[in-house]
C-alpha cells in the first residue's frame, strides 16, 4: 500500500511532464499539472498514517519510507498542490501562453524532484536528487526572461552548485569513514552509515558533517550561504517562489537532519549541534536585519524564509525530543504559511504592477478579503498566537532552555520581536497608507484567492489544536534519530 | 583497504597523477586566457581518467575502466568542446577585470594547499595513514576544492566561473578514485551525466545572460541587492 502510494505520487508529476511536452497546449498542461498535483497530494496525505514503526524499503532498497520521509513529503505535496491551483490563476495573468506548456512541464518536474528527494535511501542518490531540483528550478526562476530573472537564475545555479559540491565532498568522506568498517564496497544508505558511525573516527565524522552542513545549508538558505535565496525567490513567478520556499528548503533540510542523526548515533557530540545553532542564530540575525529595511515585497518574504529555516536549524541544533518535534512541526507550519504569504505577495504584485513595497498602498481599502487573509498570514508568519508557528517556535525555544544553548534562546526571542515589528510595520504602511496610484487590477480570480483560504485555515487549526497523534508521531521521529538534550 | 597493501609502483603512479592534476589547477589559476583554462581543465580530466584506470588495474575494480572511459569522453572531450563552443560564440577570450593578479592568486593558491595539507594530515593521523597516498589524495582533493572556490571568487567571466565549478568537482572525482574506489559505480556514472546537464544549462544561461543583461561578467550582475 505504502509502496503503491509512493510510486503513484512521483509518477503522476512525471506523467504530467510527458503530457505537457507532447500536447504543447497551455490550457491542457495547466490541467495536467493540476491533476498530477492533486494525485500527489492525495497519495502523500495518508502516508504518515500508514508508515507506523518500521522503515519500508522499495525498488530494490533505493526508496525509503519512514516517518521522517512521510512527514516531509506530505509538506511538499501540500505546497505543490496549493501552488498548482494558484499557478492556474497567476500564470494566465502573465500573457505567456505560448511558453506556458514549458512552464508546467518544468513545474511538474520540480514537483517530482522535490517529492522524490526525501525518499532516496542511498546517500549519494539523495545528493543527485537535490542537484536535479536545482537544475529544474533554475529554468523556472529564469522563466520571465527579464534581466533581473536571468541574474537571479545565474546566481542561484552558481552559488547552489558550488555549495552543494561541498555536500558531495562530505558524502565521500562519510563513505570513506564507513569503508574502514564495512569494507571498500558497500551500499551507502542512511541506516548502514548510522550503524557504522560509532566506529568511524570522530575527527573524520565531524569534518564530514560540517562539509555536508555547509553544502546542504546552502540549499536550505542558511546564512551566510543564503546569497542566492532572496534573488531567486523574488524573481521567479509567484508559484515558483512558493515551491522554492515551502517545498525545496524542507527537502534539503531533511538531509541535514539525517546526517545529524548519523553523527549523533556515534554518541552525543557538541560540535555538530553547536554549528547548527550558530548557523540558525546567524540566519535569524540576517533575516531580521534585512526584513526591517526591506523595499521589495517578495524579498521580504524571502528573508522571512531564511529566518524560518534558521528557526528549524535551531530546533535541530537544540536537539532532544522537543527540539526535533518542534522543528518538524515548524516545517509544516512554515510551508503552509509561506505559501499563503507568497500567494498574497503575487496577487498584490499583479494588482499594483510593482514589486516595491513603497508603491503598494491602501490594500485594506481595495482588497478587503485578500488583504485580510494576507494580513492574517503576516501575523502568523511572525510567530504571533494563535497560529501554528507560535506553537512550534515556542516548542523550539523550550527545547533550547538547557545550559549549553540558553543564550541562543534569548537571541532568538529578541530577533523574533525585531522581525515582528519590522514585518508589521511594512504591512501597516501597505494597508493604511493613502495610495499614490490605485491598483491597475481590482479583481482577483478565485484560483488566486482560494489557496490563500486553504493555507490560512490550516495554519489556524494547527495553532489552536496540536493533535496528540501528531505530537506522538513527531516525538517518534525524534527518538529514531537525534540524541538527548544536554 | 586498497591503500594499505599497495604496490610501490602503483603508489608512485597515483601520486604522480594526483600531483599533475594539482599542478594543472595552478596553471588555470595562473592564466588569464580562457582557452588556457580550458586546455588545462581538459588535461586535468585526462589525468583523472588515467588515475581511474590505474586504480582499477591495481585495486581490482574492473568497473573503474568504464568510469575512466566515461570521464575521458565526457569531462575530457565533450565538456571542453561544449565550453569551447560557448567561448567562440561569446567572443570573450580573456578576463578583462582582474581583481587579483595571476601571480598573487597563485601565492594564495599555495597557501590554500598548505591549509589543505594540515587538515588532511590531521584526519589521516586518526587512521595512521599520514605517509600513504591516502593523505596525498585527501590533500589534493581539498586543495582543488579550495582553488576552485578561489577561482569562483576572483574570476568574473561566466566561462571562468563554470570552469571553477568544474575544478571543484574534479577535485572530488580525483579524491574519490583513490580513497573510495569501491564507491558504487552507479553514483559515479550518474554524476558524470549530471555534469553534462549542468553544462548544458550553463550554455543556455550564458546565452540568455548575453541577450538580456548584455554582458557575461558577473560584475555586471548588480540589479538585485538588499
Amino acid at each position: 500500500m505504502i509502496g503503491a502510494l509512493t510510486y503513484v505520487m512521483v509518477a503522476a508529476p512525471v506523467a504530467a511532464i510527458v503530457g505537457c511536452l507532447v500536447l504543447r497546449s497551455a490550457r491542457l498542461s495547466e490541467a495536467l499539472n493540476l491533476v498530477a498535483s492533486a494525485v500527489a497530494f492525495c497519495c502523500a496525505l495518508p502516508l504518515p498514517f500508514l508508515v507506523g514503526d518500521r522503515e519500508s524499503l522499495f525498488w530494490s532498497d533505493y526508496i525509503l519510507v519512514d516517518r521522517t520521509t512521510a512527514w516531509v513529503v506530505m509538506c511538499t505535496a501540500i505546497v505543490y498542490f496549493l501552488a498548482s491551483v494558484y499557478a492556474v490563476g497567476y500564470m494566465r495573468l502573465l500573457n505567456e501562453d505560448a511558453r506556458l506548456f514549458q512552464f508546467y512541464a518544468l513545474f511538474a518536474g520540480f514537483g517530482a524532484t522535490t517529492l522524490a528527494g526525501p525518499l532516496m535511501n542511498s546517500v549519494g542518490i539523495y545528493w543527485i536528487a537535490i542537484e536535479l531540483t536545482t537544475l529544474v528550478s533554475t529554468f523556472l526562476v529564469a522563466f520571465e526572461r527579464e534581466a533581473e530573472s536571468m541574474e537571479a537564475a545565474w546566481k542561484y545555479i552558481m552559488v547552489v552548485s558550488a555549495g552543494i559540491s561541498l555536500a558531495l565532498l562530505g558524502t565521500v568522506l562519510f563513505y570513506w569513514g564507513g569503508s574502514f568498517v564495512l569494507g571498500p564496497t558497500y551500499n551507502m544508505t542512511w541506516s548502514t552509515l548510522a550503524a557504522a558511525a560509532p566506529q568511524i573516527n570522530p575527527v573524520l565524522l565531524t569534518l564530514a558533517f560540517l562539509l555536508v552542513l555547509v553544502g546542504y545549508g546552502t540549499k536550505v538558505g542558511l546564512a551566510p550561504m543564503h546569497a542566492w535565496l532572496p534573488d531567486a525567490h523574488s524573481e521567479g513567478p509567484a508559484p515558483v517562489s512558493v515551491m522554492l520556499s515551502g517545498a525545496l528548503l524542507n527537502t534539503a533540510m531533511v538531509g541535514i537532519f539525517r546526517f545529524l542523526a548519523i553523527v549523533e548515533s556515534a554518541g552525543p557530540s557538541l560540535v555538530p549541534q553547536l554549528a547548527l545553532v550558530l548557523l540558525g542564530a546567524f540566519s535569524l540575525l540576517v533575516g531580521a536585519l534585512f526584513i526591517v529595511r526591506q523595499r521589495g515585497v517578495k524579498r521580504l518574504m524571502a528573508y522571512s524564509s531564511i529566518e524560518h529555516m534558521g528557526v528549524v536549524a535551531l530546533g535541530f541544533g537544540f536537539g532532544g525530543p522537543l527540539g526535533i518535534a518542534g522543528a518538524f512541526y515548524h516545517m509544516l507550519n512554515h510551508s503552509l504559511n509561506k505559501s499563503l504569504m507568497f500567494f498574497g505577495a503575487g496577487n498584490m504584485m499583479r494588482a499594483y504592477g510593482t514589486k516595491r513595497i513603497g508603491q503598494i498602498r491602501g490594500v485594506a481599502e481595495y482588497f478587503p478579503t485578500t488583504g485580510g487573509l494576507w494580513l492574517a498570514g503576516a501575523v502568523a508568519i511572525t510567530g504571533a498566537p494563535p497560529f501554528g508557528l507560535f506553537s512550534s517556535e515556542l516548542t523550539i525555544m523550550r527545547a533550547g532552555l538547557q545550559p549549553a544553548f540558553a543564550w541562543a534562546v534569548y537571541v532568538m526571542a529578541a530577533l523574533l520581536i525585531v522581525i515582528f515589528v519590522g514585518f508589521m510595520n511594512h504591512f501597516r504602511v501597505m494597508y493604511y497608507g493613502s495610495p499614490a496610484d490605485p491598483p491597475i487590477a481590482r479583481r482577483l480570480s478565485a484560483w488566486c484567492v482560494g489557496p490563500m483560504w486553504a493555507a490560512l485555515i490550516a495554519v489556524l487549526v494547527l495553532g489552536l489544536w496540536w493533535p496528540s497523534g501528531v505530537w506522538n508521531y513527531l516525538i517518534a521521529i525524534a527518538h529514531s534519530g537525534v540524541g538527548a538534550p544536554r | 583497504m586498497l591503500i594499505q597493501h599497495l604496490h610501490p609502483l602503483a603508489s608512485s603512479l597515483f601520486s604522480l597523477l594526483a600531483i599533475a592534476s594539482l599542478l594543472l589547477s595552478f596553471v588555470m589559476l595562473g592564466s588569464r586566457w580562457l582557452r588556457k583554462y580550458l586546455y588545462a581543465f581538459a588535461a586535468e580530466s585526462w589525468m583523472i581518467a588515467g588515475l581511474s584506470a590505474v586504480v582499477g588495474f591495481y585495486g581490482g575494480f574492473p568497473e573503474l575502466y568504464l568510469v575512466a572511459l566515461l570521464t575521458f569522453l565526457f569531462r575530457g572531450l565533450l565538456l571542453p568542446y561544449l565550453i569551447w563552443r560557448i567561448i567562440r560564440r561569446l567572443q570573450v577570450d580573456r578576463e578583462f577585470h582582474l581583481i587579483i593578479q595571476p601571480s598573487t592568486s597563485m601565492v594564495l593558491g599555495g597557501l590554500l594547499v598548505m591549509f589543505a595539507l594540515a587538515v588532511s594530515f590531521h584526519v589521516a593521523a586518526a587512521y595512521h595513514l599520514e605517509l600513504t597516498v591516502a593523505a596525498l589524495a585527501l590533500t589534493v582533493m581539498l586543495s582543488m576544492k579550495l582553488i576552485g572556490f578561489l577561482m569562483l571568487a576572483i574570476r568574473h567571466e561566466a566561462i571562468s566561473q563554470i570552469l571553477g565549478l568544474l575544478v571543484l568537482e574534479n577535485g572530488i572525482f580525483l579524491g574519490t578514485q583513490i580513497l573510495v574506489p569501491g564507491m558504487p559505480l552507479l553514483i559515479e556514472i550518474v554524476i558524470l551525466f549530471d555534469l553534462l546537464i549542468v553544462v548544458a544549462c550553463f550554455g543556455v544561461l550564458v546565452g540568455y545572460l548575453l541577450t538580456r543583461v548584455g554582458a557575461t561578467s558577473s560584475l555586471e550582475l548588480r540589479k538585485l541587492v538588499g
